[in-house]
């Protein structure tokens, strides 16, 4: 919403500066987006063309000399060159000097040379003052302009005009006259708005009108006979285009200024271009009208339009038909002013894309009582600057304005806000919004003006006294203590975020957070893809799915990194993931990747030894650190493999609890996915599913088990075990584990290989056994003991054969 | 001179000049070993007489002690030198690089640390941290937010849409952390003091708007708790926030369907050089909107609006976290690149805490 500091004064009598109005306007909450104090325009000068020539080079320039007043180049006249085809002796217009900024043309002028002479300035075209579009020739003022004053004075440009940023809730302020009644009530000055005065006019409007949308809450019609139509008065022009609107005639001007004005959008059909009366109906499916934009919109059926017998004149609260619209042949002219149900006009709008300052504010909600005074102005306004005769008004269908009655205790704004204030001066405020206020009991008792459809209860009228009074009155307060030492705050799936996190990062990982949606392909390479989880509106075909995994993400960000020159990356995140659209179906999941030579211990060559290309181990190890981080070591968890379809079917795991929870997989990717992704490898990766980890169990104190340590050395033996290649070395640990839980404390596999010596399709596992003993040193015979048992125990459970 | 001044002369020298502790062990052998020239001689003073022995004895006793002392010196010597040797043999180029530890490349990215700061800050307030699900009904977007049926207020939120489904009901994206106030006041009576970090969605996308971003929402209810109480809660968390002694914050009234009476805040700021400084400058920044939790969204949990009131905010965690280290560009945090997330990214030890102090 914009406005201009001279139309705010119209309604409103304050000595209050620029400054403070801005000021007091976003304090009151109608935030000041910006203000444009029009200084730009100080420096241009009134200057009379004392002589104009050919210029020697140039066919289409001419050479003039100019003179602008006894300030300027010392009296002395001025060689300016100039393109103007009205350029000529004599004329008055308007000059740019040197160091000048011309706002038209973006540019700050300075002592030029065109075709080989000098120019000392420049005579300004409208347009190149953003005046106008106008740019056939330079400015050609009345010949008894003042010569060598400022130009703004003269034509009154130095009228700062104000925006503000309208909340949705405030139509009332979709006018000035509505901002100067905020104004007023917050103490700035007085409301000086009048009402318009009430005509009934004479005859019949001589229009059929026939209302049958349910989008229409009242219509007023009114024809002015024998207007004369031209362009609308300067004082009006100027503030028009102020506020960046295009005059077009006095009676378009008339309904433009009346929206601004009082923040009711009006409409003029030209009566001699109506055929028969005028239908207030909602569109036919595939109805079509050529709007006033020039533009031809096709209305979806229900659209609420006014017709006349030969079709769409006009698309209801939005955007008048350019077959009615007045011109400055119009003698005879219909003015419209209706009041259209809010909903229906912001979804027709909506609908056609049609941005318009009558839908601003009819979908916001218009002031239903000023229907037909809105139409009274408007109908003076025509009288005084078209002349004309004007018919009674046409009225249908409108209800009367049933106002809300809400009770305010005098405690209330203290209540809400803590500031208190004095039931007199609540009353005050609520008095000058229009809300009437009378007392009763400890409290006031309001109706609500029937321009603020925003205010329903008492809450409102708290926020009406809070900002008016002032929000700076508030001091803060302290929120009541606990009066305590804080405990824990964080819930232990929070915790278990953080922990994942922190390791991962420790593991020399980089995190990352990506969008939660992916391709299509991304989240059907990962299992996803689900219809229930497609968006209806992505911003692009590439973001459509809701991600069923964070690995696609992950790879598709090491691949971005891969092409911009950084190929070894170990990215990770901690994020969701989406099984379904329930709240269920959103997954807690820690997941990460590294490709190229990210190992633990970092990427690429080094005079100590360069990093290798990572492996499913180093995803493996990942898992691992994270598991242990959150407090739920994997150790002795059972791992299956191979992981889920987008992993490498030979090089990937899973650790499961139980037999149907996966807890976590990891491993090499699957070339196929590698290939959907257009990532190459070498890649590893995994995702664990922390809401799938058991809930640490409830401790009744934070005391660690007894440690209980052992008098006796630990003993070290080693075994090598030839084995069919595919026994899995977890399967050998375990089974020496099993042979004796008392004293076997470690197995370790410290080699693994494979030889011709050992025979095709067999492989050589040694592992190093800790046996620690508690009570007593081991004995030779206890070790030959110890040592059959673990072999037998190995060899009975993978068919394995000790090596000699 | 007598022969023993001579031959311990002699001894003298060729100890001195001994090339190591083999030439060394040679001379002690060969002068004071068993079968050595010194040991001879000591055993010949049992057959001198008295006198001669009263005369030879201190001569050869002093002899044998001094060649044995120049050989003990010596050996220390020739010790400190095969000590030099070695060292001087095992000398290593010690500007050859190290590789920086895992600790030292991983990077927590920024919205997590940020997250962990607000946790320190609220947790110390006497808040939890509360969470919610991303896609959300219409009902706990909008309606029960108080946000009527096709108002423009909804318009505002441009909204993400998922598939109908069967009922031809449209699941959405979250387009702000609201939601999960409803939720939480549905699951838990009053006093509730939450502040929710999470994910929203709007259908937007430029420099300083990505179609995914972070919120923290925050709510108290209770039976006191008013506008002036919310005022010092934000106070007191931007100061601890930003990490600066004092702030300067403007409260303007503003709209929200869901609070009222509703306001927005700015702090001042001096944006003129290339990081942004608080507390001084004459540039207002709007960095959250906040208000009294609204009658109707009261109500429709089941809270009776003259016995329970209360404040809510949001503010964009992407946002504050641009504010606080100076990122210029939204997008990039969602963007992956390793040199901005080294750049920007915290370190993993840097753990945020109010008693060592937010940031390093």
């Amino acid at each position: 919403m914009k406005f201009t500091l001279s139309w705010l004064k119209e309604h409103l009598e304050t000595d209050a500066t620029l400054t403070e109005i801005c000021e007091r306007l976003t304090m009151i909450g109608l935030e000041v987006e910006s203000v444009d104090d029009r200084a730009v325009f100080e420096p241009f000068v009134i200057a009379r063309v004392v002589s104009a020539g050919q210029h020697p080079d140039a066919d289409r320039l001419k050479l003039l000399s100019v003179e602008a007043g006894p300030q300027v180049n010392e009296g002395k006249p001025l060689q300016i060159v100039c393109g103007a085809p009205n350029a000529r002796e004599g004329l008055v217009g308007v000059l740019a000097l040197p160091g000048t900024y011309v706002p038209g043309i973006d540019t700050t002028l300075a002592v030029g040379k065109i075709r080989g002479v000098e120019s000392f300035g420049m005579m300004c075209s409208e347009r190149e003052l953003e005046l106008s579009e106008a740019h056939e020739g330079i400015i050609d003022l009345p010949g008894d302009a003042p010569v060598g004053t400022r130009f703004a004075d003269y034509a009154g440009l130095i009228d700062p005009v104000i925006e503000i940023n309208l909340t949705p809730n405030r139509p009332d302020a979709t006018g000035v006259a509505g901002i100067a009644r905020d104004l007023a009530a917050s103490g700035l000055g007085q409301l000086k708005t009048a009402e318009p005065a009430r005509i009934e006019g004479e005859g019949e409007c001589g229009v059929g009108l026939t209302v049958t949308s349910e989008t229409c809450l009242g219509f007023a019609l009114r024809r002015v006979s024998g207007v004369k139509n031209g362009p609308s008065p300067e004082w009006m022009q100027k503030r028009l285009k102020a506020i960046g609107l295009r005059p077009i005639n006095a009676l378009v001007d008339i309904t433009n200024y009346v929206t601004f004005d009082r923040g009711r959008p009006l409409h003029v059909f030209d009566a001699a271009k109506v055929a028969g009366g005028l239908t207030v109906r909602d569109a036919t499916e595939g109805e079509t009208v050529l709007a006033l934009d020039q533009r031809e919109y096709t209305l979806p059926a229900g659209t609420c339009v006014i017709a006349d017998d030969k079709g769409v004149e006009s698309i209801a609260g939005i955007m008048g038909g350019e077959h009615s619209g007045c011109d400055e042949t119009t003698t005879e002219v219909l003015i419209e002013s209706a009041l259209w149900e809010p909903l229906d006009i912001a979804r027709t709008g909506r609908t056609l894309g049609i941005i318009t300052d009558a839908r601003y504010r009819f979908e916001r909600g218009v002031d239903p009582a000023f229907m037909e005074p809105g139409l009274d102005l408007a109908t003076q306004m025509v009288l005084d600057l078209c002349g004309g005769t004007p018919s009674a008004r046409l009225v249908e269908g409108v209800k009367p304005h049933q106002a809300k009655e809400i009770t305010l205790p005098w405690s209330e704004v203290e209540r809400l806000t803590g500031l208190a204030v004095e039931p007199d001066e609540q009353e005050a405020i609520l008095g000058v919004l229009g809300f009437s206020p009378r007392r009763e009991g400890e409290a006031l008792v309001t109706t609500v003006p029937s321009w603020r459809p925003d205010v329903e209860g008492k809450a409102d009228l708290v926020e009406e006294v809070m900002r008016l009074k002032g929000v700076n009155e508030i001091r803060p307060a302290p929120l009541s203590s606990h009066m305590a030492v804080n405990g824990k705050i964080l819930t232990s799936a929070q915790t278990r975020n953080r922990a994942a996190r922190r390791a991962l990062a420790a593991r020399g990982m980089v995190e990352c957070v990506s969008y939660s949606f992916v391709s299509e392909a991304e989240a059907k390479a990962f299992g996803g893809g689900a219809s229930a989880l497609k968006l209806a509106n992505p911003i692009s075909a590439d973001l459509s799915d809701m991600r069923p995994s964070l690995l696609p993400g992950l790879i598709a960000a090491a691949g971005r990194n891969a092409a911009r020159g950084y190929g070894d990356t170990a990215l990770f995140e901690v994020a969701a993931t989406y099984l379904s659209d329930k709240p269920d179906g959103q997954r807690r999941v820690a997941g990460g990747i590294r490709r190229g030579t990210a190992g633990m211990d970092g990427p690429g060559r080094f005079w100590s030894g360069n990093a290798e290309a990572v492996t499913v181990f180093d995803a493996k190890a990942d898992v691992f650190a994270a598991l242990d981080a959150i407090g739920f070591p994997a150790d002795g968890l059972m791992i299956e493999t191979p992981a889920s379809d987008w992993y490498h079917p030979g090089r990937s795991g899973r650790i499961k609890l139980g037999p149907k929870v996966v807890l976590a997989e990891f491993g090499e990717f699957h070339p196929r996915v590698l290939k959907t992704l257009d990532v190459s490898g070498p890649l590893c990766g995994f995702e664990i599913h922390l809401d799938r980890v058991p809930e640490p169990k409830k401790k009744a104190t934070r005391t660690k088990p007894v440690l209980t340590l052992s008098a006796f050395q630990p003993v070290r033996r080693d075994f090598a075990f030839v084995v069919d290649a595919a026994v899995e070395a977890g399967r050998i640990v375990k089974a020496a584990e099993t042979a004796d839980k008392a004293l076997v404390r470690e197995v370790r596999v410290f080699d693994v290989f494979a030889g011709a010596a050992l025979g095709e399709g067999r492989k050589s596992v040694a592992i190093e056994v800790t046996l620690a003993p508690t009570d007593h040193t081991l004995t030779d015979d206890e070790l030959e003991a110890v040592s059959a048992r673990i072999v037998g125990q190995v060899e009975k459970a993978t068919g394995a054969t000790l090596r000699g | 001179m007598s022969d023993t001044d001579a031959l311990e002369k002699e001894l003298l020298t060729a100890i001195d000049q001994a090339e190591d502790e083999a030439a060394l062990e040679a001379i002690r052998i060969a002068e004071l070993g068993k079968k050595g020239r010194i040991s001879d001689m000591m055993k010949g003073l049992g057959k001198m007489s008295p006198e001669e022995r009263k005369e030879a004895g201190p001569r050869l006793n002093g002899l044998r002690d001094r060649v044995q002392g120049a050989i003990g010196a010596k050996r220390e010597v020739l010790a400190e030198k095969a000590i030099e040797a070695r060292l001087q043999a095992e000398r290593l180029d010690v500007t050859l690089p190290v590789r920086a530890g895992p600790a030292g490349r991983g990077r927590i990215h920024p919205i997590s640390q940020v997250i962990d700061e607000i946790s320190a800050i609220f947790g110390d307030l006497g808040f939890q941290i509360a969470e919610g699900p991303d896609i959300e009904t219409d009902y706990y977007n909008f309606t029960a937010l108080n946000f009527p049926e096709g108002h423009p207020a909804r318009e505002m939120h441009d909204t993400f849409f998922l598939q109908p489904d069967e009922n031809g009901e449209r699941k959405v994206l979250r387009t702000h952390t609201s939601p999960v106030q409803v939720r939480t006041m549905e699951a838990q009576q009053p006093p509730i003091r939450i502040v929710i970090p999470g994910k929203t969605y709007r259908q937007d996308s430029d420099a300083t708007h990505t179609p995914m971003f972070h919120q923290l929402e925050g709510l108290v209810v209770d039976t006191t708790s008013n506008i002036a109480n919310m005022k010092w809660v934000l106070e007191e968390f931007c100061k601890a926030f930003f990490e600066v002694p004092s702030l300067n914050m403007r409260f303007r009234p503003s709209f929200f369907p869901f609070t009222e009476p509703s306001l927005e805040v700015d702090i001042q700021c001096d944006r003129s050089g290339s990081e942004v400084r608080f507390g001084e400058g004459n540039d207002w920044m709007e960095i959250l909107g906040c208000g009294m939790v609204h009658p109707n969204v009261l109500r429709g949990v089941g809270l009776d609006p003259d016995v329970y009131q209360g404040f809510a905010w949001g503010m964009g965690i992407d946002r504050i976290a641009m504010l606080k280290y100076g990122m210029p560009d939204l997008r990039a945090f969602f963007d992956a690149d390793v040199r901005w997330l080294e750049h920007y990214g915290f370190r993993p030890l840097d753990m945020p805490t109010l008693f060592g102090g937010l940031s390093q």
